[in-house]
């Protein structure tokens, strides 16, 4: 699965982008947030609190209790400063 | 008739006075046009730049999605919605939109629902670099979540 960072979270994790084989277990948005969290300090660093991190399925935001099948690309990144 | 609708995301310079200069004369049936311009502060001279960082392709597709939500709830004739992404000094054009429509009501509104949308919704986020070196991350505001909620 092709996953992307934006912003804060990216500088956390350490990468804008990588390809991570997701386990079976994480089903929902909410699901792949925690998984990601326990795959090392950087990780739980910027997945501190879940609750912030916006979860972006084909570009399309999803809500955390949402599910992640069919996915091509995945995006975290904090709430959107624009404008 | 649908609207004229034009976006875009760009690293160089927003050249305001073009793109207003072109969809006045675009058509003649518009009677009004609100546009909104938002700029790069300098934060009392503390701040040297903003670096917009954006989602290639999902930015666009949201400013696109926004765009003609607000050309289809008010009618508009025509939209022009232009943001920057990369580094912008005080004083550049961050985000510039325009709404052209018959009468103002319309104009003024469909530029504002942009603007409320655009803020929670499209994929654009800000670092301020400083005169001591130091940088940070913009915090999204509460308030801008509830200018949105007026349009519900």
């Amino acid at each position: 699965m092709k996953l992307v960072y934006f912003a804060w979270l990216r500088e956390r994790i350490g990468t804008g982008e990588e390809n991570r084989d997701i386990p079976n277990h994480v089903k929902t948005g909410g699901d792949l947030v925690n998984w990601l969290a326990t795959l090392g300090d950087e990780y739980a660093s910027a997945l501190a609190v879940p609750g912030v991190i916006r979860v972006a399925v084909n570009q399309e935001i999803i809500r955390h209790d949402e599910l992640i099948a069919g996915a091509n690309e995945i995006a975290l990144f904090p709430p959107m400063t624009g404008g | 008739m649908s609207a004229l609708i034009k976006i875009a995301v760009q690293a160089g310079v927003i050249d305001t006075y073009a793109l207003t200069n072109a969809l006045e004369k675009s058509n003649l049936n518009i009677g009004a046009m609100a546009s909104f311009t938002g700029f790069c502060r300098d934060e009392g001279g503390v701040l040297t730049a903003l670096e917009l960082e954006h989602y290639p392709g999902m930015a666009e597709a949201k400013l696109n999605e926004i765009s003609h939500e607000a050309a289809t709830r008010f009618s508009l004739d025509a939209l022009t919605l232009v943001h920057r992404f990369g580094k912008v000094v005080p004083g550049e054009v961050i985000v510039f939109v325009a709404a052209l429509s018959r009468h103002r009501d319309a104009a003024f509104d469909g530029a504002r629902f942009v603007m409320d949308y655009l803020k929670t919704d499209a994929p654009f986020w800000k670092k301020e670099h400083r005169k001591d070196g130091s940088t940070g991350w913009v915090s999204a505001k509460d308030v801008d979540d509830s200018a949105k909620s007026r349009w519900k």
